[in-house]
């Protein structure tokens, strides 16, 4: 690949929402960690899908059937080697990364866990890597652990071995989507591997951004969803080691994942089909395919440089210019932390916040980011939450900033 | 800041920087509800004292954006001392002010019919309207109070 080249105004210019405004502002978005804008190419794509190809793929013998399902499967292959998997069969496209994680939930876990067993968490997760095992917890009566946080929202590993002693399962986010925290997910799963733990990590807020190789992060499964990078909402991705993958049972039942069907039973299909029950979202598989295509177009490390300028870049302004009176949760140096901003002002709400942002166009997210186990250890109740992607530059950051002086003089 | 008028409105601004009523009460006598905002986080307990059907004291406690703080403390100052049939009634009226059928109004359209004129300083509120996602904040104290003198399970 050739040296890449970060073009970030022609970045903005292939994304068509950006151009809009929002209460006569133009829009500065800043929610990318909830879902990111979708490249003109993305919404083609999916368009040309639905105008030249669109039928029922792996069904029909005919043209534009084989088109389809030749289109979906390249997708497969796209995703297989933008996280450098070994196999396009360890791909698994899902609605979303919730689903993701309780395919594995449903699956390996019902049939591997039994009572007893120990499920170790960290406090960083989002509720979708919380809720599917204290679901499986209160129908088991397996236990569930975590992993304590230091002050500045890193993991504290201090005792991590005793922490993972009887410990089946691992479940940790590579980067936190309410603080921003890069997670030692490499530390993590040698440690965890060594006690014969399985570690399911979930990606959704470091695919869009960081270079993703499955095997140098030691993970068995990883769950991320196409919306954050750059594809459609309604499809995500379940990665998992094909031996695993091969020995679960399947997932939901249906179409498409059987080999054959009798009024006695069924026999299941292959990997990955198998939890592939149903016609699969395929228009926004496919568009997912062209948001890969349009990431490493750009290329990740390009990518990654970018965002860790340009919040470095926020933390000073934001820092040199409230002081005190901004705190910004998480750790303190960008290299430690992704483009999610995570701040408190004064002790303005932050709804309050994010509701006079809007009258400057200003998007950014408030609340509890569904990690409220974490919130709730960090004596927060909520916090505004501004998260960078490769259409932001340091305009929007200077909007941001002006906009939270604009919300400290209603609320003085 | 054009175009916030209608939310941030003095008398809310004044509630929510004053908040009336703060604090918690024994229980019992006293009864107490939670209520939750599962889309911000936002948590409000109610404290209720009545004797023989009038509302002796309301305290309330917890934490929330400006809409809910002030909508809750402009909630208990009205409803302090009035019987529990006249609380329901308020609530009642509330609710129907708050309702998301008549979200689509321009703030030069918003009526003050006799029944909304009977809520007083409560009409400060009715700009919430325009912001379909506070309508939770300025409702959490109420639904919890609600909860309180009347039941529902």
């Amino acid at each position: 690949m050739s040296e890449p080249i970060f073009e970030h105004q022609k970045i903005k210019g292939d994304f068509p929402l950006l151009e809009r405004e929002v209460n006569g502002k133009p829009i500065v978005y800043l929610d990318s960690a909830a879902t990111s804008q979708k490249p003109i190419e993305v919404i083609n794509r999916m368009t040309d899908y639905y105008k030249e190809i669109n039928a029922n793929v792996h069904r029909g013998a005919y043209h534009i059937a084989e088109l389809a399902t030749s289109e979906m499967e390249e997708t497969r292959a796209k995703v297989f080697r933008f996280i450098n998997a070994s196999s396009e069969k360890e791909i698994i496209f899902t609605k979303n990364a919730t689903e993701a994680i309780n395919l594995v939930a449903y699956t390996w876990a019902r049939s591997q866990l039994k009572e007893g067993d120990v499920i170790l968490l960290s406090s960083l997760e989002h509720h979708s890597n919380i809720v599917p095992w204290q679901q499986l917890s209160s129908e088991r009566n397996i236990e569930i652990r975590w992993i304590p946080i230091k002050q500045d929202g890193q993991l504290d590993l201090e005792n991590i071995d005793e922490l993972l002693d009887g410990v089946k399962l691992l479940c940790v986010s590579a980067v936190s989507n309410a603080l921003g925290t890069i997670n030692p997910v490499k530390q993590l799963t040698n440690a965890a591997h060594k006690v014969g733990a399985i570690c399911l990590v979930d990606a959704c807020q470091s695919v869009p951004h960081f270079e993703t190789d499955v095997s140098e992060l030691g993970a068995d499964f990883l769950a991320f969803s196409g919306h954050k990078m750059c594809g459609p909402t309604g499809v995500g991705v379940l990665w998992g080691r094909l031996e695993l993958l091969e020995k679960m049972p399947p997932f939901l039942g249906g179409g498409e994942m059987i080999l054959n069907v009798t009024s006695e039973g069924f026999t299941a299909n292959e990997v990955p089909w198998k939890f592939e029950a149903g016609t699969p979202p395929i228009a926004e598989i496919i568009g997912l395919g062209t948001a890969v295509s349009y990431l490493e177009k750009i290329g990740m490390e390009a990518i990654r440089e970018h965002e860790q300028n340009l919040t470095s870049y926020a933390l000073d302004l934001l820092t040199e210019r409230f002081g005190n009176d901004l705190t910004i949760h998480g750790p303190k140096a960008a290299a430690d932390r992704s483009g999610v901003i995570s701040f408190s002002y004064r002790d303005i709400h932050p709804h309050d916040i994010s509701q006079v942002l809007d009258q400057y166009g200003v998007c950014v997210r408030a609340g509890h980011h569904c990690c409220k186990p974490l919130m709730t250890l960090l004596g927060l109740n909520a916090t505004a939450r501004a998260s960078l992607y490769i259409y932001n530059d340091e305009s929007d950051i200077n909007s941001l900033a002006d906009a939270i002086n604009e919300a400290g003089k209603i609320f003085t | 800041m054009p175009g916030l008028e209608d939310l941030y409105k003095e008398i809310i601004l004044d509630h929510y920087r004053n908040p009336r009523n703060q604090g918690e009460l024994p229980v019992p006598p006293a009864v107490m509800e939670e209520g939750f905002n599962p889309l911000c986080g936002d948590e409000v307990k109610v404290y209720v004292l009545t004797d023989s059907d009038v509302i002796k004291d309301i305290r309330i406690a917890g934490q929330g954006c400006s809409i809910s703080q002030a909508s809750a403390s402009m909630m208990a100052e009205s409803v302090l001392n009035k019987t529990l049939e006249e609380a329901k009634n308020l609530i009642k009226k509330f609710k129907k002010m708050m309702s998301v059928h008549e979200s689509n109004l321009d703030s030069s359209e918003i009526s003050e019919d006799a029944n909304e004129n009977s809520l007083g300083d409560l009409q400060a509120l009715k700009g919430v309207v325009k912001y379909p996602v506070r309508i939770k904040c300025a409702t959490l104290g109420w639904n919890t109070f609600d909860q309180i003198i009347d039941p529902k399970e």
